[in-house]
């Protein structure tokens, strides 16, 4: 009876696992299917798992699209130095508050970032704060206002608190003083911490839509989120002078659509492995020490 | 720096003097020993006054009228008068609900289902299979809000998506999900879920795994049958995980993900799906309507606080499990 019973619950539950696995992995072999798809096949609707007709067409005028390969360079100028310049203020903010006994204010300090955690100016008046600091449609506003993040920061505060103070001792006695140690000796010895906030940061500001939405007006300066949004959701997939260049060939606007998404997501897909190892031990951190 | 560092000097030869002014060396003291940790917080502290604290202070507009060609100080006072604008708007109430409701079902739907993913993936023997299905089910949280809109509006588009491919396979209609209202709170819970279940299920997976082993054998040498141990031995130890991270989440209630919202919103949804922070975008910054939609957004930062701290002396009263 007892066997029975408990083989059911099996059942059950490696369905559900199943379930959540084919509703994880499907659309994306739905869309590399179709992306990669003789025309024809897409518009019969006739794409189910594998792409019937291979061929690279689509990729081809994807690429073709005027506004795809600038935003794709805009988003990783972005990403590069949003992260290099989070990574400075939270590693520095997050050493010092560590020393508590010792850093002028943090008490004050710390009160000020548990009050960010849960409260802010709200949309309007962050924009307009941005806008008198003269950062509107320059690429700071995309770039600083994310670069503190109260949770990471607090995450790799609680990194540096249980941190071994026998190495930071032995930095003191050859008469390195806080900088120095920092730099010379708790840097280089705790980057996987370093790595995983990093790496929060870089999905972050790759995935970043509204700010970049609201904060940028000059087209040129567009991430690749709002050029995917304007393919995508908004149905611009084929601009003006596509039309007229492909007079003879058309192509189904799924199969753009579909690439479009691919293209933006290759480098989250390529880092995934690092990204996986690596954000999860964050979370962990995060979680002993809230 | 350099003028602390003379005081500082200077204050060692003062020893008997009276206690106001001890205390003064006690921190200039204190702050030589931290200068150099001081010099590291520098870039926090700025970040922290030029992005969130000056748009605290911002938050004056609401009882402004705003131009920003008078600025900030010249700008007059107005009152509480966008506050009864907003209130007296014949659209107020469906704002408020839409933006309860949404969040609430979020809630109910989203909360329980990390938790519960994480006690199925918990069960699980092969150890491979397990792997295989947690390392799959982070991926979707990596993708961008953009993409995760796009995909479902796709699926579920009525000419081309698979899922209506299925439904007519089915000998059924094609239905228009996207633009039908009473569908918005279903796709926008579905797609939060989609994007979020492994992910969130990391923190209670670690909470399980540290559960002791002992209270299972003792649970069940007592005879406790797999759903008892659930009952009596697992939720428990995972309480006080759950509390937090409901907690955390109750102060953002009326923050409901925005920019989901807003990307998969249509005029033809806004019965459902007008949320009080699409109002704020589209007087706001569409409009340029700064003050009132200051005001609007004020509103809903208030609500939120109260939510927050009711809900966390609720806590510390009941469980004293609190998030400060």
């Amino acid at each position: 009876m007892r066997k029975y019973r408990f083989s059911i619950l099996k059942i059950i539950s490696t369905i559900v696992l199943l379930f959540v696995l084919f509703v994880t992995l499907y659309p994306f072999v739905y869309m590399v299917a179709v992306s990669f798809s003789e025309n024809i096949y897409v518009l019969r609707n006739e794409i189910t798992f594998y792409p019937k007709g291979f061929n690279l067409k689509t990729y081809k005028k994807v690429f073709e699209d005027k506004r795809l390969l600038p935003a794709y360079k805009n988003t990783i100028i972005y990403v590069i130095l949003g992260t290099a310049i989070a990574l400075f203020v939270t590693t520095t903010g997050a050493y010092a508050l560590s020393k508590k006994e010792r850093c002028p204010f943090s008490g004050l300090i710390n009160k000020m970032l548990i009050v960010i955690m849960f409260f802010n100016g709200g949309m309007i008046p962050t924009y307009l704060a941005i806008n008198w600091l003269g950062m509107y449609d320059t690429i700071w506003a995309v770039v600083l206002p994310g670069a503190l993040n109260a949770w990471n920061l607090i995450i790799m505060r609680s990194f540096f608190i249980n941190y071994p103070t026998e190495i930071e001792e032995s930095g003191q006695i050859d008469g390195l003083n806080d900088l120095g140690i920092l730099w010379y000796l708790v840097l280089p010895t705790s980057t996987a911490v370093t790595a995983t906030i990093g790496l929060f940061y870089a999905v972050g500001l790759w995935n970043a839509f509204f700010g970049p939405f609201i904060y940028l007006r000059d087209n040129s300066k567009y991430p690749l989120q709002i050029i995917l949004r304007q393919i995508v959701l908004k149905g611009e997939a084929i601009d003006s002078e596509m039309i007229l260049s492909s007079g003879k060939e058309i192509i189904a606007e799924d199969s753009i659509k579909y690439a479009t998404i691919i293209v933006s997501i290759i480098p989250i897909i390529l880092a995934y492995p690092y990204l996986q190892k690596y954000f999860v031990k964050g979370v962990m951190i995060g979680s002993i020490k809230g | 720096m350099e003028i602390v560092k003379t005081k500082g000097s200077v204050s060692n030869y003062s020893n008997g003097l009276p206690s106001k002014e001890k205390k003064e060396n006690k921190f200039l003291k204190k702050f030589k020993r931290g200068k150099y940790l001081f010099l590291l917080v520098i870039p926090t502290v700025i970040c922290m006054l030029l992005f969130y604290y000056l748009p605290m202070w911002g938050i004056l507009i609401a009882f402004k009228q705003y131009s920003p060609f008078k600025g900030l100080a010249g700008s007059p006072w107005v009152g509480l008068k966008h506050f009864r604008t907003f209130f007296e708007n014949p659209f107020f109430f469906r704002y408020f609900r839409n933006t309860i409701l949404l969040s609430f079902y979020s809630l109910i739907w989203g909360f329980p289902a990390p938790i519960i993913f994480a006690l199925i993936l918990n069960d699980v023997q092969n150890i491979r299979f397990k792997k295989l299905v947690q390392t799959v089910s982070y991926m979707p949280h990596f993708y961008s809000t953009v993409v995760v809109v796009g995909l479902f509006t796709m699926f579920l588009s009525p000419t081309s998506g698979p899922v209506n491919k299925l439904i007519q396979f089915f000998g059924h209609k094609p239905i228009s999900f996207l633009a039908d209202a009473k569908y918005f709170r279903t796709i926008y819970v579905a797609s939060e879920i989609w994007q979020n279940l492994g992910w969130g299920a990391i923190i209670y997976l670690a909470a399980l795994t540290n559960i002791d082993p002992q209270l299972y054998e003792a649970a069940i040498i007592d005879g406790a049958s797999k759903f008892k141990r659930l009952i009596y031995v697992t939720l428990p130890c995972l309480a006080p995980t759950i509390i937090t991270m409901l907690l955390l989440r109750l102060g953002h209630i009326m923050n409901v993900g925005f920019e989901r919202a807003y990307l998969l919103q249509k005029p033809s949804t806004y019965e459902t799906s007008d949320i009080i922070q699409t109002y704020i975008y589209r007087t706001g910054i569409e409009s340029n309507n700064f003050s009132f939609a200051s005001a609007v957004g004020l509103f809903n930062s208030v609500i939120n606080v109260i939510f927050l701290v009711g809900c966390n002396k609720l806590s510390q009263y009941l469980t004293e499990t609190s998030l400060w």
